[in-house]
C-alpha cells in the first residue's frame, strides 16, 4: 500500500497531508492521555507498535501470483483506539520511508491516511460492532484486523484512482485497475493478519489481564 | 487455548504457502504489488514523470533485505520481551509448582 516517492501529483501529495495532519494531531495528545491514565500499559503500547513494524516487514506471496504486507494496525486500534494507533503507524511508515525507500515523504500523508488512519478506524469500528451485537473477543479482533487491513488497501486504490483516472474509463475504471492490484491480493493476507492478531490477543488474555482490563477490553473481575 | 493458537497460526502459515504452488498465466512471479502499481500508473498515465526521488535507497536488495530483516527483527525483540515478562508475571510459581506437583498457576 506504500505509494512509492513522487507517485502522487503535487496537489494530492499536499491535499493528503493536509487530511491526515490533524488526526496525527489529535493522536499525539490521546497518546499522550492514554500513557498518563494507564501508565502500566505503557509495555503493551510499545508492543502494540512492535507488532506493526514486524507485520509491515513481513512481505507475504498471495493467490494473485504478487507480494504484499500486513499492516498490524488492527491491534493497537483494539487495545488503545485509532488516534493512538495513527500515532504508531505514522512512525512505522516514516522510519520505511527515510530507511528503506518504501512509501515517501512526499507520499506520506496519503500512506498515513490509508495505513495509519482509515485502517484503525475501520477496526476499531467493526471491533465496538461485532462486541456491541454480542460477538465473541475472538470474532471481534478478527474482524478488525483483518477488515482494517484490507480497508487500507480499498484506500490506496481510491488513492491512486483519484490522483490517475484511466483516460478512457475515468476514476471508476482505475479504481477497478489498482483495486485488482492491492484489494485483491490483500484478501488471503487479511485473513493472515486477523488470524495471528487473534493468537496474539488469546495470549495477552491469558498473561496480561490487568492491562486489558485496564484497558477495557476484558471486564473487571469481582473479588 | 494453547491447541487453539497453535491451529490459527498453522491456517495461517498454509494461506501464505499455498499461493507458492500454484501455478500463474503470465509472467506473476511475487513481485511487490507497490511495483506492480508503480507499473501500472506509468501505463495510465504515461506521461507522468515523479517529481520527487528518495532522499536515500539502500543502495541493492542485499542492503533493502538487510533493514527489513532488522526491522522485523526489532519488532520480534520487543514484542517477545513483552510476552516473556507478562508470562513470568502470570506464574511465577509454575516451576515449583510443577515439581511439587501441585497443578495451577500462581492465580489459581
Amino acid at each position: 500500500m506504500h505509494i512509492m516517492e513522487g507517485f502522487l501529483p503535487a496537489p494530492h501529495a499536499a491535499g493528503w497531508a493536509l487530511a491526515s495532519a490533524p488526526f496525527v494531531a489529535h493522536g499525539v495528545w490521546r497518546l499522550g492521555k492514554a500513557v498518563r491514565k494507564h501508565p502500566e500499559t505503557k509495555l503493551l503500547l510499545a508492543a502494540s507498535g512492535a507488532f506493526c513494524f514486524v507485520m509491515s516487514a513481513l512481505k507475504i506471496p498471495s493467490v494473485t501470483g504478487s507480494c504484499s504486507h500486513p499492516t498490524g494496525t488492527g491491534l493497537g486500534a483494539v487495545l488503545f483506539g485509532p488516534s493512538v494507533m495513527t500515532v504508531l503507524g505514522t512512525i512505522v511508515l516514516l522510519f520505511q520511508a527515510l530507511l528503506l525507500a518504501h512509501g515517501g515523504i512526499t507520499t506520506l500523508g496519503a500512506n498515513v491516511f490509508s495505513m495509519a488512519i482509515v485502517g484503525p478506524w475501520v477496526a476499531w469500528a467493526l471491533f465496538r460492532i461485532v462486541r456491541g451485537v454480542g460477538g465473541s473477543l475472538a470474532v471481534a479482533v478478527f474482524a478488525a484486523a483483518a477488515l482494517g487491513n484490507l480497508a487500507t488497501y480499498v484506500t490506496t486504490s481510491m488513492q491512486l484512482a483519484l490522483a490517475f483516472p484511466d483516460p478512457v474509463g475515468g476514476i471508476a475504471a482505475s479504481f477497478a485497475k489498482f483495486g485488482t492490484i492491492f484489494a485483491v491480493t490483500q484478501v488471503p493476507l487479511a485473513v493472515i493478519e486477523g488470524l495471528i492478531t487473534v493468537v496474539v490477543v488469546n495470549v495477552l488474555s491469558a498473561n496480561s489481564r490487568p492491562e486489558l482490563q485496564a484497558l477495557a477490553l476484558l471486564p473487571k473481575e469481582a473479588r | 487455548m494453547r491447541r487453539h493458537n497453535l491451529l490459527l497460526l498453522a491456517a495461517a502459515v498454509l494461506i501464505a504457502v499455498v499461493p507458492l504452488f500454484l501455478s500463474f498465466e503470465g509472467n506473476e512471479s511475487f513481485g511487490g504489488a507497490d511495483g506492480q502499481a508503480q507499473a501500472q500508473i506509468e501505463q495510465i498515465a504515461p506521461d507522468y514523470r515523479p517529481w520527487a526521488s528518495p532522499l536515500w535507497e539502500p543502495p541493492s536488495g542485499e542492503i533493502s533485505s538487510l533493514l527489513f530483516a532488522l526491522q522485523a527483527a526489532l519488532g520480534a525483540g520487543v514484542l517477545g520481551y513483552y510476552f516473556g515478562l507478562r508470562r513470568g508475571q502470570a506464574h511465577p510459581r509454575s516451576r515449583t509448582a510443577t515439581r511439587t506437583g501441585t497443578a495451577g498457576d500462581a492465580h489459581g
